[in-house]
């Protein structure tokens, strides 16, 4: 529509300084405006490379996958693991713990969800998530040997007060979201592998 | 430039002839910082602080280009080469490396003056909102640039907010993680991320000078604005720029820079937090996690939203809260409709004016502390404040005040009935016109 109308109106204006009519002149206009559009998508192209070279890159996806031993992780202990650049949280949880955890009414949290759904099969004991709080991405603490597990006996985010269970679940403070359980399987019995879905 | 008495430039030296024949270069600046601009002649010191602002906007340009020379940008070497090589190899990397930390803070100390004189004395009204917005825009500018800076040296307090500020970015529904990954290049704050924040670090300040050149530019179409806030109305309300304001602006300096000098000599650490001498650990989060204090009103805001509301959860009303705080203020212009530019004469607005200054106080404090139930609650009352009187008190004092007379002119106003004396030396006073008006 607007081609149309700047040609006619182009027409009125250069008309007979061009000596072609109006045929030539909507022949001109097809030009310009192909030329335009032609160097717009190169344009819009161009800066496809610019943006995709923010993401990341082949080495940092490299350490997609980590590899964790846990058989001396006795229960009522965990250990903090490194997978891609970030803390993973590894707890052998007492029997105690799986009782409280699977004691509290799903329905009155925040982020529903049963530690059977944050675990593997036969392998409730092993709650594995990351350590970064889903408020603001800090370590919350609680993996450490004596430190502050907060009142419901998980974790506790000492930079703004989110408290989680021992299934990990936020049930207290400005956190949105319970600690990520990423992809991981079993590759026997002592060992995991963290990122196993590929999910990058 | 902007009135019609603004004196044109006259070459002096030949070899300024010849150039400004070809390129008007000299012209241009005699007529945006010389004779040649024309100013209201009753500015007070308040309008000493965009020249301070361009001061301080230099000096970071200046120290920051010296320290790339010897900074790594590796996550292995930046906290070395910072606080080992920097701090104690280099001959005066010290002195540059406070002076740019320090400087830094003084560059947003003028700026907050800058901006709250422009909201004080109404200048960011027609015919001046484009001023504003550009100032606005400089301001955005800083943050971000004042923020990639402070994760260069890759210590603590560097590296968990990079984490917490991009993680703002998390709370935006579908699009937010990708888009968090996708600006830190990684998982979490990485190499990838450090690289592009010193390449970022090191343009944005060029791009602030540009938007400088824009704000300057735009201010001069209309000419400063003055403390009466009535429109220059002939010659004799105005002073060349130089070598009045010059000379004002120049002796300001030199004492406001002898208080920089002194916190960077003295006091270099006083504004900065002890944990960022602690190397970055991507396993253990400090404690106490605070950004830099000229964010801490910010902060404070996105800390306030502690409850989810409609469909929205606390965390993302957080981060639009935090980012509306700053993005209402380009409206403005719009929001406040008295035509009355300066506070001087809006007895209600004057109050106003003055409870948001304690406002934002609070919150400074509120975004500095740790949370206890009352900094909670306090933050919260604050927060809300804040959006009420722009977005309610504002339009209401607009509508409803009752402002105070206005001068008819600026030089009545400062005359005050002794024309003669007020006179530029050398120049009669036009008889009839301060002295008569004002002598009542």
């Amino acid at each position: 529509m607007a081609t149309k109308a700047s040609s006619a109106e182009g027409s009125q204006d250069t008309g007979a300084a061009d000596g072609e009519g109006n045929d030539g002149l909507r022949r001109r206009d097809y030009l310009k405006v192909a030329a335009v559009s032609f160097a717009g998508v190169g344009g819009l192209a161009a800066i496809a490379p610019l943006l995709v070279q923010m993401s990341p890159s082949a080495d940092v996806l490299a350490l997609a996958t980590t590899e964790v031993d846990i058989s001396k992780i006795l229960p009522g202990q965990g250990i903090k693991a490194v997978w891609r650049k970030q803390p993973v949280f590894i707890r052998n949880l007492t029997p105690k713990e799986i009782q409280e955890a699977n004691a509290v009414p799903v329905s009155s949290l925040r982020d529903p969800e049963t530690l059977a759904q944050r675990t593997k099969p036969g392998k409730q004991n092993w709650l594995i998530t990351l350590g970064v709080c889903t408020h603001l991405g800090c370590v919350p603490l609680g993996i450490g040997e004596g430190e502050n597990r907060g009142p419901y006996g998980g974790y506790f985010c000492p930079c703004h007060g989110s408290m989680y269970d021992t299934a990990a679940r936020i049930r207290q403070g400005p956190a949105p979201k319970n600690l990520f359980v990423p992809d991981y399987e079993f590759t026997s019995p002592t060992v995991v592998l963290i990122g196993s879905g590929g999910k990058k | 430039m902007s009135f019609t008495w603004a004196k044109a430039y006259e070459p002096k030296h030949p070899l300024a002839r010849w150039i400004d024949e070809r390129l008007p270069l000299p012209r241009l600046v005699y007529g945006a910082i010389g004779g040649g601009y024309p100013v209201p002649r009753n500015l007070n010191y308040w309008w000493n602080f965009g020249v301070l602002a361009g001061i301080f906007l230099t000096i970071q340009i200046v120290t920051g280009i010296v320290l790339a020379m010897h900074y790594y940008a590796s996550v292995d070497g930046a906290f070395n080469s910072v606080n080992q090589l920097i701090m104690r190899d280099v001959s005066a990397g010290w002195l540059l490396r406070y002076a740019h930390m320090n400087g830094a803070s003084f560059f947003f100390i003028v700026t907050y003056i800058h901006i709250f004189r422009g909201l004080y004395y109404g200048s960011y009204k027609a015919p001046r909102e484009l001023v504003w917005m550009l100032g606005l825009v400089i301001y955005l500018l800083m943050m971000a640039t004042a923020f990639m800076g402070y994760v260069l040296p890759w210590g603590q307090m560097s590296y968990w907010g990079a984490q917490v500020i991009t993680g703002f970015f998390s709370a935006f529904p579908m699009i937010g993680e990708p888009l968090r990954i996708w600006i830190l290049g990684g998982y979490a704050p990485d190499q990838a991320a450090l690289t592009r924040f010193f390449s970022l670090h090191y343009l944005l300040p060029f791009v602030i000078a540009g938007v400088v050149i824009l704000h300057i530019w735009a201010l001069h179409i209309p000419g400063s604005s003055n403390p009466t806030g009535v429109d220059v109305k002939d010659e004799k309300d105005t002073l060349p720029f130089h070598p009045f304001y010059t000379a004002k602006d120049g002796w300001f300096a030199a004492a406001f820079l002898l208080v920089y000098a002194i916190v960077t000599y003295f006091a270099p650490n006083y504004l900065g937090h002890p944990d960022n001498y602690i190397p970055a650990n991507p396993l253990a989060t400090p404690a106490h996690i605070v950004p830099e204090w000229y964010f801490w009103p910010f902060y404070a805001i996105l800390r306030s939203c502690t409850f989810n509301l409609f469909w929205i959860d606390a965390k993302l009303w957080g981060v639009l809260a935090m980012f509306g705080s700053i993005l209402l203020l380009f409206f403005l212009p719009w929001i406040d409709r008295s035509p009355v530019r300066s506070g001087a004469y809006r007895p209600v607005f004057k109050r106003f004016f003055w409870l948001l200054v304690a406002d934002i106080v609070v919150l400074g404090y509120v975004g500095g502390a740790p949370i206890t139930p009352v900094n909670a609650a306090l933050g919260q009352i604050a927060a809300a404040y804040y959006f009420v009187h722009f977005l309610i008190i504002l339009p209401l004092v607009s509508a409803f005040e009752t402002p105070l007379p206005l001068p008819n002119s600026i030089s009545e106003s400062v005359l005050h009935g002794e024309a003669a004396e007020a006179a530029p030396a050398g120049q009669k006073p036009r008889p009839g016109s301060v002295a008569t008006a004002t002598a009542e």
